[in-house]
């Protein structure tokens, strides 16, 4: 299908999806509020929902190394833009999912998308879920995203969730909620950076109800300027199961980051840790690159892409 | 050529404190072109510290330190790496996010191929590929990011490179290695000095100068054959026979001939 996007657009779309224009394979692209453009194939199916705006993803039993993008890009100001996603993904799946939004704002207006997502993953599935939320522009317009992500995971399912925000968005309250069936494992890594007077909140809740689940939670964050950020993940063990939280955020001028990491036990051989560390960049880590030719800034700056390569 | 003249280097004895403890007492030394200069003497006695001077991170109260004749004593430690000074840390730094091979380019300034990586780390007894792709922090141990610290210097190749206790923490084997690394890299007569702060015998012999600090004092400098007499060690012949074959080892699993 041939879409005509404006530079601004197609910086927007390559930035989510790392691929130059419309990429292969099943996609949904919306734009401002309404969909651009959709490709469902053999196995992916998505249509519109009925009932809510937004989307349904269906994909067949058995799918196997294929990837549904989903991005969103917003660059109209004055837009408040709910969508629901729902993905249905069935038994012994093998699939990548890419999704998330690029907002470009020029004015005073706000921006604002909430993608509400849902992930229904069959027994033995694994996904991998990646997540980039960006904005940009010259205007005041605050950019607004608040991401509600749901994942119920079946038997011995697998899914790898990485969301990132990478840079210009003005306020977010992510909340990311998850539900382990027998032997389900998920890993899940938040990485945001903020700066100016941004804001970020970032809730979790996953809760391991069958024997044998497994959740990894590795946040990695920047706070620079007067941002805020605050981190809430909680684990919740029910069965037998293995839970880590790992919150680590660099704070730079006089940014706030408050990390308040919980682990609920239910059940006596839930085995559930968490780990918290806010820190500036240590002195000698810039000096070491110092010695080897880099400026202070090219230092810090260095240290800043590593930390959330 | 390094000129350090009459350098002191003193340091409040507290925080806010005006009174100030003298950690160089002025000091004075030539390191000239292609020389493999040891620096030894006591903990405490101010090597570490010499050797930050060197690099610009600390400045001397007073004296001077001229590398090729530019006067360096107030250059940022960015414009002396430019210069051609290079430093491997006594207690390297880790970096979360970070992989081993990037460290490596930073330090090269370029971009390096697999193999070109891989012989750097060879060279400080790293024998495994996998190390490029590991992350520059707490998942090393001290030994492993010792090596590391060490390969960035070979990486950056300066003019001169200043080693501060390349063998703490390292095994015998790999030190063997590293050893012959500082003979077959330094005495090539390309122009390259090297400064080695050790306590090493074996890294002592392998020196055409030694310096001996003590108190922030130079003790004794000169040609190796002069001053090795006087440190006093208790060298026997064969001394490092029972290292190069030890007993019980995991010959397996230790390559040493990467
Ligand atoms: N910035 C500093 N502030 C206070 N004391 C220092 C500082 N730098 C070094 N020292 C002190 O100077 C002495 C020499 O230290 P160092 O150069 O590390 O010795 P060496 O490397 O020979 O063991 C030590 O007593 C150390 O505690
Ligand atoms: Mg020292």
């Amino acid at each position: 299908m041939s879409v005509d996007l404006s530079p601004i657009d197609a910086d927007l779309l390559k930035t989510l999806t790392n691929v130059h224009g419309i990429p292969e394979g099943a996609y949904n692209i919306r734009k401002d509020g309404e969909l651009l453009t959709r490709h469902s194939s053999a196995n992916i199916e998505i249509a519109t929902k009925t009932d809510y705006p937004g989307i349904d993803i269906r994909i067949k039993d058995g799918t196997k190394g294929e990837r549904v993008y989903i991005p969103v890009i917003v660059s109209k100001a004055g837009i408040k833009d709910v969508v629901y996603n729902t993905f249905y993904i069935g038994d012994n799946c093998d699939v990548d999912i890419i999704a998330g939004c690029g907002i470009h704002n020029d004015s005073h207006q706000a921006s604002e998308h909430d993608g509400i997502h849902t992930f229904h993953i069959g027994k033995n599935s694994r996904v991998k879920y990646i997540e980039r939320h960006y904005g940009e522009g010259s205007g005041t317009g605050d950019r607004i995203l608040n991401p509600v992500t749901t994942v119920y995971q079946d038997e011995n399912s697998f899914c790898e969730m990485e969301m990132t925000q990478i840079r210009g968005v003005t306020s977010t309250v992510r909340d990311t909620d998850a539900e382990l069936g027998a032997g389900a494992k998920l890993v899940l890594t938040e990485k945001l950076l903020t700066d100016g007077d941004q804001k970020a909140t970032s809730n979790m809740n996953i809760r391991l109800i069958g024997e044998n689940s497994n959740v990894q939670i590795i946040s990695r964050s920047v706070a620079q300027d007067n941002s805020v950020q605050i981190f809430n993940p909680l684990v919740a063990g029910e069965a037998a199961c293995h839970g880590h939280v790992q919150c680590d955020a660099i704070i730079m001028g006089k940014a706030v980051v408050k990390a308040i990491p919980g682990i609920e036990a239910a059940h006596e051989d839930a085995q559930l840790v968490h780990e918290a560390a806010i820190g500036k960049i240590a002195g000698d880590q810039i000096i070491k690159l110092m010695t080897l030719g880099l400026t202070e800034e090219e230092a810090e700056q260095e240290i800043l892409d590593d930390f959330l390569n | 050529m390094l000129e350090l003249k009459n350098i002191v280097f003193d340091v409040a004895v507290e925080e806010g404190s005006s009174k100030t403890k003298r950690i160089i007492d002025n000091i004075s030394l030539t390191i000239p072109d292609d020389k493999f200069v040891v620096v030894t003497g006591p903990n405490g006695g101010g090597k570490s510290t010499l050797a930050k001077l060197i690099m610009g991170i600390e400045t001397p109260t007073s004296g001077q330190i001229l590398f090729d004749g530019t006067d360096v004593t107030e250059m940022s430690i960015t414009d002396r790496a430019k210069l051609g000074i290079g430093y491997g840390f006594q207690q390297p730094s880790r970096f979360k996010g970070m992989k081993v091979k990037k460290l490596l380019e930073i330090a090269a300034g370029k971009r390096l191929p697999m193999l070109a990586c891989n012989e750097y780390l060879s060279k400080v007894g790293l024998c495994s590929a996998n190390y490029l792709t590991r992350e520059v922090d707490k998942s090393l141990s001290g030994g492993e990011l010792k090596r590391i610290e060490i390969a960035t210097l070979l990486a950056a190749d300066p003019k001169l490179a200043i080693y501060d206790e390349p063998e703490a923490g390292i095994d015998l084997w790999s030190f063997d290695r590293l050893t012959q690394t500082f003979e077959a890299v330094y005495k090539q007569g390309n122009g390259h000095s090297i400064i080695i702060i050790s306590h090493q015998e074996r890294i002592i012999e392998l020196a055409d100068d030694i310096v001996c600090l003590r108190d922030g004092q130079i003790e004794a400098a000169g040609p190796a054959e002069e001053i090795i007499p006087q440190l006093g060690l208790s060298r026997k012949e064969n001394d490092y026979c029972s290292f190069t074959q030890p007993p019980d080892l995991h010959l397996t699993t230790i390559s040493t001939t990467c």
